[in-house]
């Protein structure tokens, strides 16, 4: 006889005995959407690309969800929403900085530069971005704007690295297509731009 | 020959896009009134849906609506392998059940919560040697393998057949499919090395970047969805039909796509854009439904393990004389593909033996929905053979280079149980152009230098795939600016081929690329029917079908010269953006000058009339919507000869650390023969791409499933091991022997999927060959399996195991 079981009594079953449910709630948790008790402050003010933004943030709202959801910057990707593929890295205060694993109510004090920041107010591409044109860095292109925001923010610190040290720094970047090696081309083109 | 546009690089037109988060992906949208589509899937990896009690979740206030498998088939779901819409019987963990929407996805999560789904557990199985056991599980209702045109079907061997192939032995039990050409009783008669051995390629997930995420909303009677795909106009036909919504009805939209790599090329991997399409139907509001990257991995798709025996037999002077493959492929949990067929075809192809036999049954697992992935079948079997050539070799007293010279498939040969001819083969070319700019030979006094605990190891691979279809459609128009248009339906993944088939219009018009524009990205621009943008075919197949729409524009061209200022057609030439006598230049017309011209004259110049009769459906509907706006040239292709390939061959310098097992490759080139190089870059990101999914294909990825509770374990990048910048080379040398293919009209073929399975066999050569020339027989050599080895810890209990917690 075949047992009969609920997908609820399933889920308990599974979390008491320490298994992962990996089928849904990662969207759910990601955005923060259980509100905590006790007050806290929705409406609040972030830079983001040299602008003061006011936004309604949820209390566990993650920057990525805010930056692409409330401001409608979509250059910055979701491609896992937990860390570990870097599409959604943005600048924080210079520092390349997963917007998918950090809350936006931690921004209030940060200078957050995303991808649609770069430009010039004349239209001009950054050099990292005009590097990645030349060299044809991106493939799919899904990765390609956390890439360019590593590499923007690997050049602040350190204007001319090595291959090998490029390589180390942009390596919380993931790029299913394999482009890694023009990456790496485009990096070190920029840095012949940015001379 | 000296070309415009051919074999130059540019910048494809969506570049600056993605540098600056432009350019939008589906989820990147959205519209006015949007809601939010939810999926409840199913938790356990092999059950049937008994009740579904929602009562309380439509009740919430913000609840729009819910989609079963009952709304989207009620007729019953079909009886088939594949993945459905929706469905009431999973099969793995992650299948969608149900799906709601509500005004935000807070709301839709909370509903879903509040649903309670009652299922009837069914056994499952997570490996297809365990479902071949005479009391294993099924994972299929009604059996553990579908026979097409048949159906559902047991299969089942005796426990002595199973624990034999898993004590290394050739399999006795009757194989689902047989295919062979040569006498093999013969041929490995003549052999005077033979190889015997059992081998072991775990699957894995595809993990494109970009989820399956899609937005879908109905205007004017029209479904507009938004989703990605990796063949534009193919995968638009093809959802159409998943859907049940006219042709002429659907606008896709499909701007770029991130990633696809076999598994977003035909609308029958996709069936969950339907969720979304269904839903906005049933509430009339746009539906955004976001896919997690949990979801994706289940969505979308894996590529299919193989457990399998092989025999291979060598005559004295290193001639492949023979090879008996068995291969038991691991199909999933909704069917898969013919991987264990294309290993078969590729060693083939590859290395020419006299008699091949290939045996195989496939065999479902509650696991991953398998289907094509880079390569399937040809690039599983790359690191396996390699070793065993290099075995070989050495055995024979015959340079691991020269084996795979004298070897070597070349133009004229034929290939693979068909016994199909090439159109071109330049393997030959290849590999000593390899061998060459690698410097192979200078290397070889390096090999198996130690260095305290490390060693270093040499390894050299081939990689093959089919690389080119006919029988598609070409749209070219022009309007009085002189502007040409390139309608292209080919899918924009990331490799720019509908970028790079555009040129070869432009090189057949010679017209500058700045007064080109490619009309592309979604299909209410009209656009041709392409072949679904897999197999390494892009290239091949729509240089030819856009070479022959401007070739019949060109013709018109000069029948309107010819008709407005005398003579003959044969009397006119083009230049620079006009067309005129090639007596005397002065007399002609411009581009924009006949595209005007053309407009008046209508009938065949417009599209109006005198269409190739052969153009599909697809072709149709766009050219009688284009009809009549523009000077058009379109093409119907015929069908071409033989089988133009692309090859590669990669070498490799691995230096490995036998205390650790891990090892650094110091170096790696991948050299290609796909005929002419259309784009430079393109091509080096093809190659450097394939050597990428290589080292990730004999080292890394992996699939892991709790046994207990069939609970998928990779579901992330971290779990599956999507090989990073570390673990790849610091720079990674390419190059191309660029000799044209005869039946391409600028000598195009595609290389996209060997470019990985030469760099995989290389590297597996090279581990083998730092170890001393082990054949592990699998993929992927993992860090703790290259330990045991050197501790001398058998992992041969482990070694038929698919997606399991090895590695």
């Amino acid at each position: 006889m075949n047992q009969k079981l609920t997908r609820r009594r399933f889920i308990k079953g599974v979390i008491a005995s320490g298994a992962a449910a990996t089928t849904t709630g990662a969207w759910y948790s990601a955005t923060g959407q259980d509100r905590p008790s006790g007050f806290v402050e929705r409406l609040i003010r972030i830079n983001v690309n040299g602008q003061t933004r006011s936004v309604d943030v949820e209390p566990q709202e993650t920057l990525a969800s805010t930056l692409r959801y409330k401001l409608g910057l979509t250059g910055t990707k979701l491609g896992c929403n937990r860390g570990e593929c870097g599409a959604c890295t943005v600048l924080v205060d210079d520092t390349p900085t997963y917007a998918c694993s950090v809350l936006t109510h931690s921004m209030k004090n940060g200078r957050i530069e995303t991808v649609e920041g770069l430009e010039s107010a004349n239209g001009d591409l950054h050099p990292v971005q005009q590097a990645f044109v030349e060299e044809l860095s991106p493939q799919c292109g899904y990765c390609t704007p956390g890439q360019v925001m590593a590499a923007v923010g690997l050049l602040r610190a350190n204007p001319s690295p090595t291959r090998e040290e490029a390589r180390a720094a942009m390596a919380g970047n993931i790029c299913r297509c394999g482009s890694y090696d023009s990456y790496l081309d485009g990096v070190m083109r920029a840095t012949e731009l940015i001379g | 020959m000296a070309y415009m546009h051919i074999g130059k690089d540019f910048t494809p037109p969506d570049v600056p896009g993605k540098v600056t988060g432009r350019i939008k992906y589906a989820e990147d949208y959205t519209r006015e009134g949007m809601v939010y589509a939810r999926l409840l899937t199913s938790p356990i990896p092999h059950a049937r849906v008994i009740d579904i009690d929602a009562s309380e979740a439509l009740a919430m206030e913000g609840v729009l609506g819910m989609l079963t498998a009952d709304d989207v088939y009620p007729d019953g779901e079909p009886q088939s392998t594949g993945l459905k819409m929706l469905t009431n019987e999973p099969t793995l963990v992650g299948e969608p059940i149900l799906a709601v929407a509500a005004v935000d996805e807070k709301t839709a999560e909370t509903a879903i919560s509040r649903i309670s789904v009652t299922f009837e557990r069914l056994p499952f199985v997570l490996d297809p040697l365990d479902s071949l056991q005479p009391d294993g599980a099924d994972a299929y209702n009604g059996g553990n393998t579908f026979v097409f045109r048949q159906g559902f079907a047991v299969e089942k061997w005796t426990s002595d057949q199973v624990a034999s192939l898993r004590a290394g032995n050739e399999p006795t039990a009757e194989p689902q499919q047989t295919v062979e050409y040569g006498d093999l009783e013969a041929a490995f008669g003549e052999s005077s090395y033979v190889y015997e051995g059992t081998f072991t390629n775990a699957g894995y997930p595809h993990m494109s970047m970009e989820p399956r995420s899609a937005l879908a909303y109905w205007e004017d009677g029209k479904l507009y969805l938004h989703g990605g795909s990796q063949s534009l106009t193919a995968f638009a036909d093809g959802i159409a039909g998943v859907i049940g919504v006219p042709k002429e009805d659907l606008v896709f939209v499909n701007a770029a796509t991130g990633g696809g790599f076999g598994q977003r090329a035909r609308a029958g991997s996709i069936p969950v854009y339907g969720v979304p399409a269904k839903l906005s139907q049933k509430i009339n509001r746009p539906v955004m439904m976001r896919v997690t990257r949990e979801e994706e991995f289940t969505i979308g798709g894996a590529r299919q393990g193989l457990t399998g025996w092989i025999k291979v037999g060598f005559k004295p002077d290193g001639v492949m004389a023979a090879c008996d493959l068995w291969i038991v492929s691991d199909n999933g949990g909704k069917g898969g593909g013919a991987d264990a067929y294309s290993a078969a075809d590729c060693i083939s192809v590859l290395y020419q033996a006299d008699a091949v036999r290939f045996r195989g049954t496939a065999i479902g697992t509650n696991t991953a929905h398998r289907g094509a992935q880079r390569g399937p079948g040809q690039n599983q079997i790359a690191p396996i053979i390699s070793p065993i050539l290099d075995a070989a070799a050495d055995e024979l007293g015959v340079s691991r280079f020269d084996i795979r010279k004298i070897n070597t498939p070349m133009t004229g040969d034929v290939g693979g149980p068909q016994r199909t001819p090439f159109t071109s083969a330049y393997m030959p070319e290849t590999l000593d152009l390899a061998a060459e700019q690698f410097g192979w030979e200078e290397r070889q006094s390096r090999r198996r230098r130690t260095n305290g605990s490390k060693v270093i190891g040499l390894g050299i691979g081939q990689g093959y795939h089919n690389a080119g279809r006919s029988g598609m459609d070409g749209i070219v128009m022009m309007g009085p600016d002189g502007r040409l248009k390139v309608h292209n339906g080919v899918g924009n993944l990331g490799t720019y081929s509908y970028a790079s088939t555009s040129r070869a219009a432009a090189e057949v018009l010679k017209m500058p690329w700045e007064r080109v524009d490619i009309v592309t990205g979604r299909t209410d621009l009209h656009l041709p029917i392409t072949s679904p943008q897999d197999g390494s075919n892009s290239i091949f197949t729509n240089t030819r079908t856009f070479y022959g729409a401007a070739q019949d524009m060109l013709a018109k061209m000069k029948e309107i010269a010819s008709g407005d200022l005398g003579g003959t057609p044969e009397d006119y030439d083009i230049s620079n953006e006009r067309v005129h006598q090639i007596a005397d230049e002065s007399v002609g017309m411009t581009f924009g000058q006949v595209a005007a011209r053309a407009l008046e004259l209508g009938g065949k110049y417009t599209g109006s009339s005198d269409l190739p009769e052969e153009l599909a459906e697809w072709t149709q509907i766009s050219v009688s919507r284009l009809a009549g706006t523009a000077f058009m040239g379109v093409f119907h292709d015929p069908r071409h000869e033989g089988n133009p390939p692309g090859f590669t061959v990669s070498c490799i310098e691995i230096e490995l650390d036998t205390e650790t097992g891990k090892y650094e490759i110091l170096d790696l080139i991948n050299v290609a023969d796909s005929g002419t190089i259309m784009h430079p870059k393109g091509m080096e990101n093809q190659l450097v791409g394939g050597a990428v999914w290589g080292i990730g294909l004999s080292g890394y990825e992996r699939h892991l499933y709790d046994p207990q509770n069939g609970m998928p374990a990779s579901t992330g990048y971290w779990q599956s091991k999507v090989p990073t910048f570390l673990d790849t080379p610091v720079k990674i040398q390419t190059g191309w022997v660029d000799l044209p293919d005869p039946e391409n009209p600028v000598g195009a073929r595609g290389v996209g999927e060997p470019a990985q399975g030469s760099v995989s066999a290389a590297l597996t050569a090279a581990i083998s060959d730092a170890l001393g020339g082990h054949i592990f027989g699998a993929s992927p050599i993992t860090a703790d399996m290259i330990i045991n080895h050197v501790a001398g810890t058998s992992e041969d209990s482990k070694l038929l195991a698919q997606n399991n917690f090895r590695g």
